[in-house]
Protein backbone atom coordinates (compact mmCIF):
# COMPACT_ATOMS: atom_id res chain seq x y z
CA UNK A 1 0.00 0.00 0.00
CA UNK A 2 1.14 3.61 -0.70
CA UNK A 3 0.63 6.30 1.40
CA UNK A 4 -2.13 9.03 0.25
CA UNK A 5 -1.77 11.48 3.80
CA UNK A 6 1.17 11.49 5.94
CA UNK A 7 1.30 14.11 8.97
CA UNK A 8 4.66 14.88 10.94
CA UNK A 9 4.11 16.50 14.37
CA UNK A 10 1.14 18.33 13.13
CA UNK A 11 0.06 21.25 14.91
CA UNK A 12 -2.56 23.89 14.78
CA UNK A 13 -3.18 27.06 17.18
CA UNK A 14 -5.28 29.98 16.86
CA UNK A 15 -4.04 32.77 18.40
CA UNK A 16 -2.50 31.40 21.57
CA UNK A 17 -5.34 28.36 21.68
CA UNK A 18 -4.06 25.05 20.62
CA UNK A 19 -6.61 23.21 19.00
CA UNK A 20 -3.78 20.25 17.59
CA UNK A 21 -0.36 19.31 19.02
CA UNK A 22 2.46 16.67 17.43
CA UNK A 23 0.14 14.74 15.53
CA UNK A 24 1.81 12.31 13.68
CA UNK A 25 -0.23 9.50 11.66
CA UNK A 26 -0.22 8.19 8.12
CA UNK A 27 -3.54 6.93 5.76
CA UNK A 28 -2.80 4.67 3.22
CA UNK A 29 -4.09 4.66 -0.15
CA UNK A 30 -7.64 2.27 -0.45
CA UNK A 31 -7.94 2.47 3.57
CA UNK A 32 -10.84 3.15 5.53
CA UNK A 33 -9.96 5.12 8.68
CA UNK A 34 -12.41 6.21 11.10
CA UNK A 35 -12.03 9.43 13.11
CA UNK A 36 -12.99 9.51 16.30
CA UNK A 37 -13.09 11.52 19.73
CA UNK A 38 -14.73 13.24 21.80
CA UNK A 39 -16.62 16.62 21.31
CA UNK A 40 -14.41 19.61 20.62
CA UNK A 41 -10.96 17.74 20.44
CA UNK A 42 -10.28 18.96 16.87
CA UNK A 43 -11.64 16.49 14.64
CA UNK A 44 -13.26 19.12 12.59
CA UNK A 45 -9.94 21.38 12.76
CA UNK A 46 -8.13 18.10 11.67
CA UNK A 47 -10.68 17.55 8.28
CA UNK A 48 -10.12 21.24 7.58
CA UNK A 49 -6.41 20.73 7.63
CA UNK A 50 -6.79 17.63 4.69
CA UNK A 51 -9.39 19.76 2.66
CA UNK A 52 -6.74 22.74 2.57
CA UNK A 53 -9.09 24.86 4.19
CA UNK A 54 -6.53 25.58 6.97
CA UNK A 55 -3.04 25.50 7.00
CA UNK A 56 -0.35 23.81 9.95
CA UNK A 57 0.97 26.21 12.28
CA UNK A 58 3.66 23.22 13.45
CA UNK A 59 5.38 19.90 11.20
CA UNK A 60 3.98 19.21 8.39
CA UNK A 61 0.92 17.93 6.19
CA UNK A 62 2.14 15.91 3.19
CA UNK A 63 -0.71 14.88 1.08
CA UNK A 64 -0.24 12.04 -1.85
CA UNK A 65 3.55 12.31 -2.03
CA UNK A 66 3.73 11.06 -5.50
CA UNK A 67 1.14 13.56 -7.01
CA UNK A 68 0.79 17.24 -6.99
CA UNK A 69 -2.56 17.53 -6.34
CA UNK A 70 -5.04 15.23 -4.30
CA UNK A 71 -8.35 15.50 -5.32
CA UNK A 72 -10.15 15.53 -2.45
CA UNK A 73 -14.44 14.55 -1.77
CA UNK A 74 -15.62 16.36 1.41
CA UNK A 75 -19.47 15.07 2.85
CA UNK A 76 -19.98 17.92 5.54
CA UNK A 77 -21.99 17.37 8.19
CA UNK A 78 -24.97 19.46 7.72
CA UNK A 79 -26.99 20.28 4.86
CA UNK A 80 -30.37 22.12 5.17
CA UNK A 81 -32.35 21.86 1.80
CA UNK A 82 -35.90 22.71 2.47
CA UNK A 83 -39.02 19.87 1.60
CA UNK A 84 -39.53 22.01 -1.73
CA UNK A 85 -36.12 21.65 -2.70
CA UNK A 86 -36.85 21.66 -6.55
CA UNK A 87 -33.62 19.80 -7.83
CA UNK A 88 -34.08 15.56 -9.07
CA UNK A 89 -31.17 14.11 -7.02
CA UNK A 90 -30.00 13.75 -10.99
CA UNK A 91 -29.51 17.21 -11.09
CA UNK A 92 -28.30 17.39 -7.86
CA UNK A 93 -25.67 14.79 -7.92
CA UNK A 94 -24.54 16.76 -11.79
CA UNK A 95 -23.81 19.96 -9.55
CA UNK A 96 -20.56 19.15 -8.66
CA UNK A 97 -19.38 18.38 -12.25
CA UNK A 98 -16.93 21.52 -12.87
CA UNK A 99 -14.95 20.54 -15.30
CA UNK A 100 -16.65 22.41 -18.15
CA UNK A 101 -17.95 25.93 -17.68
CA UNK A 102 -20.60 25.67 -20.27
CA UNK A 103 -23.85 24.46 -19.07
CA UNK A 104 -24.59 21.51 -21.48
CA UNK A 105 -22.95 18.31 -20.21
CA UNK A 106 -21.28 16.42 -22.69
CA UNK A 107 -22.33 12.64 -23.44
CA UNK A 108 -19.39 11.80 -21.66
CA UNK A 109 -20.21 13.60 -18.56
CA UNK A 110 -23.88 12.21 -18.67
CA UNK A 111 -22.38 8.79 -18.99
CA UNK A 112 -20.62 9.41 -15.84
CA UNK A 113 -23.72 10.71 -13.83
CA UNK A 114 -25.21 7.45 -15.05
CA UNK A 115 -22.47 5.26 -13.73
CA UNK A 116 -22.10 7.09 -10.12
CA UNK A 117 -26.17 6.99 -10.15
CA UNK A 118 -25.80 3.74 -10.63
CA UNK A 119 -22.79 2.95 -8.42
CA UNK A 120 -24.58 4.46 -5.38
CA UNK A 121 -28.05 2.58 -6.19
CA UNK A 122 -29.45 6.04 -7.13
CA UNK A 123 -30.77 4.76 -10.84
CA UNK A 124 -34.12 4.52 -9.87
CA UNK A 125 -34.75 7.35 -7.91
CA UNK A 126 -32.57 9.68 -9.74
CA UNK A 127 -35.70 11.91 -11.10
CA UNK A 128 -37.14 12.40 -7.46
CA UNK A 129 -36.62 15.55 -5.59
CA UNK A 130 -33.86 15.60 -3.34
CA UNK A 131 -36.86 17.44 -1.11
CA UNK A 132 -39.06 14.14 -1.16
CA UNK A 133 -36.07 11.95 -0.48
CA UNK A 134 -35.59 10.00 2.69
CA UNK A 135 -33.03 10.80 4.61
CA UNK A 136 -31.06 7.78 3.44
CA UNK A 137 -31.60 8.51 -0.14
CA UNK A 138 -30.32 12.23 0.74
CA UNK A 139 -27.37 11.09 2.38
CA UNK A 140 -26.46 8.57 -0.78
CA UNK A 141 -27.13 11.80 -2.96
CA UNK A 142 -24.65 13.95 -1.01
CA UNK A 143 -21.99 10.78 -1.36
CA UNK A 144 -22.45 10.73 -4.99
CA UNK A 145 -22.19 14.24 -5.17
CA UNK A 146 -18.75 14.19 -3.93
CA UNK A 147 -17.96 11.03 -5.96
CA UNK A 148 -18.44 12.67 -9.32
CA UNK A 149 -15.50 14.51 -9.25
CA UNK A 150 -13.39 11.14 -8.81
CA UNK A 151 -12.13 12.56 -5.33
CA UNK A 152 -8.75 9.84 -4.42
CA UNK A 153 -9.58 10.77 -1.25
CA UNK A 154 -13.53 10.65 0.42
CA UNK A 155 -13.99 12.55 3.71
CA UNK A 156 -17.43 11.39 5.41
CA UNK A 157 -18.17 14.30 8.36
CA UNK A 158 -20.51 12.40 10.62
CA UNK A 159 -22.36 11.76 7.62
CA UNK A 160 -24.27 9.02 8.89
CA UNK A 161 -25.37 10.45 12.51
CA UNK A 162 -28.62 11.11 11.60
CA UNK A 163 -30.06 8.45 10.51
CA UNK A 164 -31.84 5.47 12.05
CA UNK A 165 -29.57 2.32 12.74
CA UNK A 166 -31.10 0.64 10.02
CA UNK A 167 -29.92 3.40 7.51
CA UNK A 168 -26.40 4.15 9.16
CA UNK A 169 -25.58 0.28 7.97
CA UNK A 170 -27.12 1.10 4.48
CA UNK A 171 -24.92 3.87 4.03
CA UNK A 172 -22.08 2.18 5.19
CA UNK A 173 -22.38 -0.65 3.28
CA UNK A 174 -22.50 0.99 0.52
CA UNK A 175 -19.27 3.32 1.05
CA UNK A 176 -17.20 -0.17 2.21
CA UNK A 177 -18.63 -1.53 -1.31
CA UNK A 178 -17.22 1.72 -3.18
CA UNK A 179 -14.03 1.43 -1.05
CA UNK A 180 -13.53 -2.20 -2.16
CA UNK A 181 -14.31 -2.35 -5.68
CA UNK A 182 -13.15 1.05 -6.57
CA UNK A 183 -10.10 1.49 -4.22
CA UNK A 184 -11.56 4.74 -2.77
CA UNK A 185 -9.82 5.56 0.29
CA UNK A 186 -11.77 7.09 2.82
CA UNK A 187 -12.17 8.74 6.77
CA UNK A 188 -15.13 8.68 8.63
CA UNK A 189 -15.45 10.97 11.09
CA UNK A 190 -17.66 9.79 13.74
CA UNK A 191 -19.05 9.33 17.00
CA UNK A 192 -20.40 6.09 16.43
CA UNK A 193 -18.34 3.37 18.09
CA UNK A 194 -20.27 0.14 16.46
CA UNK A 195 -20.32 1.27 12.73
CA UNK A 196 -16.02 2.62 12.67
CA UNK A 197 -15.41 -0.94 14.47
CA UNK A 198 -17.45 -2.82 11.59
CA UNK A 199 -16.78 -0.77 8.54
CA UNK A 200 -13.44 0.68 9.04
CA UNK A 201 -9.85 -0.49 9.07
CA UNK A 202 -7.82 1.90 10.64
CA UNK A 203 -8.49 4.49 13.43
CA UNK A 204 -7.30 7.78 14.59
CA UNK A 205 -8.95 8.74 18.18
CA UNK A 206 -8.01 12.01 19.15
CA UNK A 207 -7.92 12.80 22.50
CA UNK A 208 -7.12 16.09 24.53
CA UNK A 209 -3.60 16.41 24.20
CA UNK A 210 -2.64 13.23 22.43
CA UNK A 211 -4.18 10.69 20.44
CA UNK A 212 -3.76 7.11 19.71
CA UNK A 213 -3.28 5.86 15.72
CA UNK A 214 -3.42 1.79 14.50
CA UNK A 215 -5.31 -0.75 12.90
CA UNK A 216 -9.03 -1.31 14.31
CA UNK A 217 -8.06 -4.29 15.59
CA UNK A 218 -5.73 -2.49 17.99
CA UNK A 219 -8.89 -0.10 19.15
CA UNK A 220 -9.41 -0.76 23.14
CA UNK A 221 -12.98 -2.95 22.80
CA UNK A 222 -14.43 -1.37 25.86
CA UNK A 223 -13.65 2.33 25.09
CA UNK A 224 -16.82 4.53 24.91
CA UNK A 225 -16.86 8.03 23.41
CA UNK A 226 -19.25 9.80 25.57
CA UNK B 1 -49.07 47.07 -33.91
CA UNK B 2 -45.04 47.10 -34.56
CA UNK B 3 -46.12 49.59 -37.70
CA UNK B 4 -44.79 52.18 -35.07
CA UNK B 5 -41.37 52.82 -33.73
CA UNK B 6 -42.56 53.53 -30.31
CA UNK B 7 -44.17 49.27 -30.24
CA UNK B 8 -40.92 47.92 -32.09
CA UNK B 9 -38.67 49.65 -29.51
CA UNK B 10 -40.91 48.46 -26.84
CA UNK B 11 -41.18 44.90 -27.94
CA UNK B 12 -37.49 44.24 -29.05
CA UNK B 13 -36.36 45.97 -25.47
CA UNK B 14 -38.79 43.80 -23.76
CA UNK B 15 -37.83 40.85 -25.12
CA UNK B 16 -34.35 41.04 -24.19
CA UNK B 17 -35.13 42.26 -20.88
CA UNK B 18 -37.70 39.27 -20.03
CA UNK B 19 -34.81 36.78 -21.19
CA UNK B 20 -32.37 38.32 -18.72
CA UNK B 21 -34.99 38.24 -15.58
CA UNK B 22 -36.26 35.02 -16.68
CA UNK B 23 -32.73 33.70 -16.52
CA UNK B 24 -31.35 35.55 -13.03
CA UNK B 25 -34.58 35.25 -11.99
CA UNK B 26 -33.91 31.18 -11.50
CA UNK B 27 -31.20 31.94 -9.38
CA UNK B 28 -32.42 34.76 -7.10
CA UNK B 29 -35.09 32.14 -6.11
CA UNK B 30 -32.55 29.47 -5.69
CA UNK B 31 -30.44 31.38 -3.40
CA UNK B 32 -33.79 33.21 -1.16
CA UNK B 33 -32.58 36.48 -2.57
CA UNK B 34 -36.09 37.73 -3.52
CA UNK B 35 -36.52 40.74 -1.28
CA UNK B 36 -32.87 41.45 -1.74
CA UNK B 37 -33.74 42.14 -5.36
CA UNK B 38 -37.03 44.49 -4.61
CA UNK B 39 -34.59 46.12 -2.16
CA UNK B 40 -32.18 46.90 -5.17
CA UNK B 41 -35.14 47.90 -7.14
CA UNK B 42 -35.98 50.60 -4.41
CA UNK B 43 -32.17 51.99 -4.37
CA UNK B 44 -32.51 52.01 -8.13
CA UNK B 45 -35.57 53.76 -7.17
CA UNK B 46 -33.43 56.52 -5.78
CA UNK B 47 -30.47 55.97 -7.88
CA UNK B 48 -32.87 57.16 -11.17
CA UNK B 49 -34.39 60.08 -9.16
CA UNK B 50 -30.94 61.00 -8.71
CA UNK B 51 -30.20 61.17 -12.72
CA UNK B 52 -33.14 63.36 -12.78
CA UNK B 53 -31.96 65.62 -10.51
CA UNK B 54 -28.28 65.75 -11.87
CA UNK B 55 -29.70 65.91 -15.34
CA UNK B 56 -28.31 62.35 -16.19
CA UNK B 57 -30.33 59.35 -17.80
CA UNK B 58 -32.38 57.53 -15.04
CA UNK B 59 -31.10 54.71 -16.21
CA UNK B 60 -27.64 55.17 -15.57
CA UNK B 61 -28.23 56.69 -12.10
CA UNK B 62 -30.05 53.30 -11.10
CA UNK B 63 -27.09 51.27 -12.28
CA UNK B 64 -24.76 54.02 -10.52
CA UNK B 65 -26.52 53.05 -7.13
CA UNK B 66 -27.44 49.69 -7.53
CA UNK B 67 -24.04 48.90 -8.88
CA UNK B 68 -22.43 50.49 -5.92
CA UNK B 69 -24.99 49.35 -3.54
CA UNK B 70 -25.14 45.38 -4.40
CA UNK B 71 -22.12 44.59 -2.68
CA UNK B 72 -22.24 46.86 0.71
CA UNK B 73 -26.27 45.41 0.85
CA UNK B 74 -24.77 41.93 0.00
CA UNK B 75 -22.49 41.83 3.03
CA UNK B 76 -25.09 43.56 4.91
CA UNK B 77 -27.65 40.73 4.66
CA UNK B 78 -25.36 37.55 4.64
CA UNK B 79 -26.88 36.90 7.58
CA UNK B 80 -29.77 35.00 7.84
CA UNK B 81 -30.81 36.35 11.00
CA UNK B 82 -30.62 39.75 10.81
CA UNK B 83 -31.62 39.79 7.15
CA UNK B 84 -34.73 41.10 7.09
CA UNK B 85 -33.42 44.06 9.06
CA UNK B 86 -31.03 45.33 7.33
CA UNK B 87 -33.67 45.00 3.88
CA UNK B 88 -36.26 47.01 5.74
CA UNK B 89 -33.60 49.68 7.04
CA UNK B 90 -32.00 49.91 3.76
CA UNK B 91 -34.79 50.53 1.70
CA UNK B 92 -36.37 52.77 3.73
CA UNK B 93 -33.33 54.93 3.43
CA UNK B 94 -33.12 55.04 -0.08
CA UNK B 95 -36.81 55.05 -1.27
CA UNK B 96 -36.84 58.37 1.56
CA UNK B 97 -33.20 59.57 -0.63
CA UNK B 98 -35.48 58.96 -4.22
CA UNK B 99 -38.16 60.89 -2.75
CA UNK B 100 -35.75 63.52 -2.09
CA UNK B 101 -34.14 63.76 -5.16
CA UNK B 102 -37.68 63.93 -7.06
CA UNK B 103 -38.63 67.05 -4.99
CA UNK B 104 -34.94 68.47 -5.79
CA UNK B 105 -35.15 68.27 -9.07
CA UNK B 106 -38.81 69.81 -9.25
CA UNK B 107 -39.47 67.58 -12.31
CA UNK B 108 -43.35 66.94 -12.63
CA UNK B 109 -45.01 63.98 -10.85
CA UNK B 110 -45.41 61.76 -14.23
CA UNK B 111 -41.80 61.35 -14.15
CA UNK B 112 -41.94 59.91 -10.25
CA UNK B 113 -44.80 57.39 -11.62
CA UNK B 114 -42.10 56.72 -14.90
CA UNK B 115 -39.69 55.44 -12.60
CA UNK B 116 -41.94 53.68 -10.11
CA UNK B 117 -44.00 52.29 -12.64
CA UNK B 118 -42.19 51.85 -15.56
CA UNK B 119 -42.54 53.44 -19.07
CA UNK B 120 -41.32 51.14 -21.93
CA UNK B 121 -43.98 52.88 -24.85
CA UNK B 122 -41.98 55.96 -24.42
CA UNK B 123 -38.18 53.54 -24.84
CA UNK B 124 -36.27 55.98 -27.46
CA UNK B 125 -33.65 53.31 -30.16
CA UNK B 126 -30.36 54.37 -28.32
CA UNK B 127 -31.89 52.74 -24.95
CA UNK B 128 -33.12 50.16 -26.77
CA UNK B 129 -29.57 49.65 -27.97
CA UNK B 130 -28.17 50.02 -23.99
CA UNK B 131 -30.70 47.21 -22.72
CA UNK B 132 -29.82 45.03 -25.50
CA UNK B 133 -26.19 45.91 -24.80
CA UNK B 134 -26.69 45.18 -20.67
CA UNK B 135 -28.83 42.25 -20.94
CA UNK B 136 -26.12 40.46 -23.29
CA UNK B 137 -23.27 41.62 -20.21
CA UNK B 138 -25.72 39.36 -17.55
CA UNK B 139 -26.07 36.60 -19.90
CA UNK B 140 -22.36 36.53 -20.99
CA UNK B 141 -21.82 36.72 -17.21
CA UNK B 142 -24.20 33.98 -16.40
CA UNK B 143 -22.74 32.06 -19.45
CA UNK B 144 -19.15 32.22 -18.01
CA UNK B 145 -19.59 30.84 -14.28
CA UNK B 146 -22.86 29.08 -15.08
CA UNK B 147 -21.69 25.90 -13.63
CA UNK B 148 -20.12 27.25 -10.66
CA UNK B 149 -23.07 29.52 -9.91
CA UNK B 150 -25.38 26.55 -10.43
CA UNK B 151 -23.52 24.98 -7.88
CA UNK B 152 -23.16 27.74 -4.85
CA UNK B 153 -27.10 28.72 -5.83
CA UNK B 154 -28.78 25.11 -4.88
CA UNK B 155 -26.27 23.70 -2.50
CA UNK B 156 -24.26 26.08 -0.89
CA UNK B 157 -22.97 23.91 1.79
CA UNK B 158 -21.91 21.63 -1.03
CA UNK B 159 -19.99 23.98 -3.25
CA UNK B 160 -17.82 25.09 -0.26
CA UNK B 161 -16.73 21.73 0.34
CA UNK B 162 -15.87 21.15 -2.98
CA UNK B 163 -13.47 24.68 -2.36
CA UNK B 164 -15.58 26.80 -4.73
CA UNK B 165 -14.91 30.69 -3.72
CA UNK B 166 -18.61 30.90 -2.55
CA UNK B 167 -17.87 34.62 -1.63
CA UNK B 168 -16.54 35.85 -4.71
CA UNK B 169 -19.55 34.18 -6.34
CA UNK B 170 -21.88 35.92 -3.98
CA UNK B 171 -20.37 39.42 -4.82
CA UNK B 172 -20.03 38.35 -8.40
CA UNK B 173 -23.97 37.28 -8.62
CA UNK B 174 -24.95 40.16 -6.77
CA UNK B 175 -23.18 42.77 -9.70
CA UNK B 176 -25.20 40.53 -12.32
CA UNK B 177 -28.56 40.83 -9.75
CA UNK B 178 -27.82 44.71 -10.06
CA UNK B 179 -27.34 45.35 -13.48
CA UNK B 180 -30.74 42.96 -14.03
CA UNK B 181 -33.23 44.73 -11.26
CA UNK B 182 -31.77 48.44 -13.72
CA UNK B 183 -33.30 46.60 -16.67
CA UNK B 184 -36.24 44.94 -15.63
CA UNK B 185 -37.36 48.62 -13.98
CA UNK B 186 -37.36 50.15 -17.25
CA UNK B 187 -40.55 47.86 -18.07
CA UNK B 188 -42.05 47.43 -15.11
CA UNK B 189 -40.63 50.02 -12.97
CA UNK B 190 -38.71 49.51 -9.91
CA UNK B 191 -42.15 48.83 -7.65
CA UNK B 192 -42.92 45.62 -9.33
CA UNK B 193 -39.52 44.59 -10.31
CA UNK B 194 -40.53 41.37 -8.37
CA UNK B 195 -42.93 41.12 -11.80
CA UNK B 196 -40.16 39.85 -14.01
CA UNK B 197 -37.47 38.86 -11.54
CA UNK B 198 -38.75 36.54 -9.19
CA UNK B 199 -42.44 35.11 -10.08
CA UNK B 200 -41.34 33.42 -13.50
CA UNK B 201 -38.62 31.82 -11.62
CA UNK B 202 -41.21 30.54 -8.67
CA UNK B 203 -43.64 29.55 -11.58
CA UNK B 204 -40.51 27.16 -12.95
CA UNK B 205 -39.83 26.02 -9.80
CA UNK B 206 -43.39 24.29 -9.59
CA UNK B 207 -43.06 22.42 -12.84
CA UNK B 208 -39.34 21.43 -13.71
CA UNK B 209 -36.91 19.16 -11.52
CA UNK B 210 -33.46 20.65 -13.45
CA UNK B 211 -31.79 23.86 -13.67
CA UNK B 212 -32.30 24.08 -17.71
CA UNK B 213 -35.82 22.92 -17.22
CA UNK B 214 -36.20 25.77 -14.78
CA UNK B 215 -34.38 28.72 -16.57
CA UNK B 216 -36.99 27.72 -19.76
CA UNK B 217 -39.48 27.74 -18.21
CA UNK B 218 -39.39 31.24 -16.57
CA UNK B 219 -38.19 32.56 -19.70
CA UNK B 220 -40.99 31.29 -21.23
CA UNK B 221 -43.50 32.97 -18.68
CA UNK B 222 -41.43 36.04 -18.34
CA UNK B 223 -41.60 36.32 -22.59
CA UNK B 224 -45.52 35.56 -22.52
CA UNK B 225 -46.25 37.87 -19.78
CA UNK B 226 -44.14 40.93 -21.56
CA UNK B 227 -45.55 40.07 -24.95
CA UNK B 228 -49.13 39.65 -24.06
CA UNK B 229 -48.87 42.57 -21.82
CA UNK B 230 -47.64 45.21 -24.38
CA UNK B 231 -50.19 43.47 -26.98
CA UNK B 232 -53.03 44.22 -24.25
CA UNK B 233 -51.59 47.44 -23.91
CA UNK B 234 -51.74 48.44 -27.14
CA UNK B 235 -55.41 47.61 -27.64
CA UNK B 236 -56.69 48.58 -24.45
CA UNK B 237 -54.53 51.98 -23.41
CA UNK B 238 -54.09 50.80 -20.04
CA UNK B 239 -50.88 50.38 -18.75
CA UNK B 240 -48.46 47.92 -19.74
CA UNK B 241 -47.54 46.70 -16.38
CA UNK B 242 -50.69 46.09 -15.37
CA UNK B 243 -50.76 44.09 -17.44
CA UNK B 244 -47.74 42.05 -17.02
CA UNK B 245 -48.19 41.82 -13.33
CA UNK B 246 -51.73 40.39 -14.09
CA UNK B 247 -50.76 37.90 -16.35
CA UNK B 248 -47.76 36.70 -14.44
CA UNK B 249 -49.91 36.51 -11.18
CA UNK B 250 -52.74 34.23 -13.00
CA UNK B 251 -49.41 31.90 -14.44
CA UNK B 252 -48.30 31.99 -10.72
CA UNK B 253 -51.54 30.93 -9.69
CA UNK B 254 -52.30 28.17 -12.22
CA UNK B 255 -48.68 27.00 -11.07
CA UNK B 256 -49.58 26.88 -7.79
CA UNK B 257 -52.57 25.07 -8.17
CA UNK B 258 -51.25 22.26 -10.29
CA UNK B 259 -48.48 21.94 -7.80
CA UNK B 260 -51.23 21.65 -5.13
CA UNK B 261 -52.69 19.23 -6.97
CA UNK B 262 -49.80 17.28 -7.41
CA UNK B 263 -49.12 16.84 -4.25
CA UNK B 264 -52.40 16.03 -2.85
Amino acid sequence: MTELVNAQHLGLAFSNHQVLKDLSFTIERGSMTSLIGPNGVGKTTLVRLLIGNLQPTEGQLVINPDRQHLNIGYVPQFRNLEAEYPLSIRSFVSLNQLDRRLPWKTRKERQALDQILAQTHLTSLQKTTVGNASGGEKQKAYLAQALISKPDLLILDESTASLDIETKEEVMALVAELNREYDLTVIFVTHDLELARKYTDHYLFLKHDQYEAGPMTQLDPNLELD
Amino acid sequence: MLTFDFMRHAFVASTFIAITCGLIGVFVVARNMSFLAHTLSEIGFAGASFGVFMGIAPLNGMLLFTLLSSITIGQMSAKESRREASISAISSLFVGLGILFLSLSNRNASYATNILFGSIIGISLADVYQLIILSGVIMLGLLLFYRYLVFDSYDPIGAQAQGLKTNLLSIYFLILLAVSVSIAAQIVGSLLVFILVTIPAFIAKYFAKSVPGMLVIAVGAALLGVWLGLWFGYLTNWPVTFFIAIIEFGFYFVALVYHRSLSR
